[in-house]
């Protein structure tokens, strides 16, 4: 793809904030480039955490429902369609400065080679990705009984018992996607309670093949070459126990991408992107954010496409003040 | 997908990828899978940038358990890269280009 080296908005991230953002900043005729991102199976990716989902019950318009892939499909054609250019690379690191221009670093994805783009204004719109337990051998289970996509991997799990850990709204939604293969799953929870939303605790508490391992953490993975089994420590009373699951699958929470802007954009003690209040616009004029990058409270995806839309009418307002430059 | 990428079954997968002139890569997939999905194109681009030296075969994981049993696959995308029928390399999880590339291009 050949890139114009100023842009008017360069556009990082495409999940529905990103593709909302970049939709928006199309239609007003700021020919958007957008910085898609690089496949991965950890929810940082193109089209973002909704492409690790199956069924989306919650985003208004489609009354039956509508998979995940396919809603963030159809966004990214929806923005295509009015001239936005998407470019699957991921971006590697900022340079932002007040009233711009900003830099923006990205991996070609054929050579892998870093290379640069120049922007006036630029949307943040990375999102979050999910947690792992930072248990030893994670990353050689990973694939081999340990998964971080209930949705790709659940099927493999016919017939067997499995685990899930956490005890929020995508541990439970999790849990209960899981039963249509599994013969058990487990919810592991460091509390004795759930976290997760009524409805969510409704399905599962009244499914039969979901059991709680309640107030417990895990703390290693059973297994050589496979996983066979979950250690857990009760956090109450310390005793030990060992789970024979052959699956385990994570969703302890979500952490805000914001790596590749640490040290270049303010932010909170947990990561996320400051915005004042009741717009998104960042520390450094010229830059906004949009997504779940900066949304510690909602982390919607109707919430993230509608603050994708607010950042670009942010983004033309500022371009149209800052037009002498 | 593009005619270099060239649909695997239970039926012919011992046929096609043993008897193999090149090394193959095939594809575990599944049409509910989103990173699936992802590296669709990416494959593509690889089958063809490299016609002559590698072939990519994709398996839907749905139709064709014998094979996704013998290869014990637990998670998708899976890409198995086979040399005269043996396994060379696996790598679990989708990926961008340049780093399918480079754990490709060792074993080419």
């Amino acid at each position: 793809m050949e890139l114009n080296n100023m842009n008017d908005v360069v556009v990082i991230g495409s999940g529905p904030a990103g593709l909302t953002a970049a939709l928006y900043t199309a239609r007003a005729n700021l020919s958007p480039l957008v910085l898609e991102g690089e496949p991965s199976s950890t929810s940082d990716q193109p089209g973002g955490q909704l492409m690790l989902t199956t069924e989306v019950e919650n985003f208004p318009g489609f009354p039956d429902g509508v998979l995940g892939p396919v809603l963030m499909e159809q966004m990214r054609a929806q923005a295509e369609r009015f001239g936005a250019r998407l470019f699957g690379a991921k971006a590697t690191r900022v340079k932002f400065q007040s009233g711009g221009p900003h830099t923006v670093w990205y991996r070609d994805p054929s050579t892998g080679d870093e290379a640069q783009v120049e922007a006036r204004a630029v949307i943040v719109a990375m999102g979050a990705r999910s947690l792992m337990l930072g248990l030893p051998r994670e990353h050689e289970l990973l694939g081999h009984g340990l998964s971080t996509c209930a949705t790709c991997d659940g099927f493999f799990f016919r017939g067997q018992h499995i685990a899930v850990v956490g005890g929020g709204d995508s541990a439970v939604e999790e849990a209960t996607f899981l039963t249509k293969f599994a013969e058990t799953v487990t919810i592991v929870h460091r509390r004795g309670e759930l976290r997760a939303s009524k409805i969510m605790q409704d399905r599962a508490l009244k499914n039969p093949k979901i059991r709680f391992a309640w107030d417990s953490v895990a703390t290693e993975l059973v297994g050589q070459s496979k996983v066979e089994g979950l250690k857990l420590r009760n956090v109450k009373d310390g005793s030990e126990t060992v789970l024979p699951v052959t699956g385990v699958f994570v969703a302890i929470g979500h952490s805000p991408n914001t790596d590749v802007v640490r040290g270049e954009l303010e932010l909170d003690p947990d990561g996320y992107v400051v915005t004042s209040d009741g717009t998104t616009a960042t520390s450094v004029d010229g830059v906004f954010a949009a997504g779940d990058i900066a949304d510690r409270r909602y982390r919607q995806a109707v919430t993230a496409a509608g603050s994708g839309c607010a950042a670009a009418i942010d983004v033309e307002r500022w371009l149209e003040s800052h037009s002498a430059h | 997908m593009s005619k270099l990428t060239h649909d695997l079954t239970d039926a012919t997968f011992d046929e096609e990828v043993g008897a193999a002139e090149q090394p193959v890569l095939v594809d575990f997939w599944a049409e509910w899978c989103g990173p699936c999905k992802l590296i669709e194109p990416v494959l593509e681009e690889i089958a063809e940038e490299n016609e002559g030296r590698l072939r990519i075969s994709r398996l839907n994981v749905d139709d064709n358990l014998e094979v996704v049993r013998r290869y014990d696959v637990m998670s998708i995308p899976t890409l198995i890269l086979f040399k005269d029928g043996e396994p060379q390399l696996r790598l679990v999880g989708a990926k961008g280009k340049a780093q399918l590339l480079q754990e490709i291009n060792r074993h080419l």
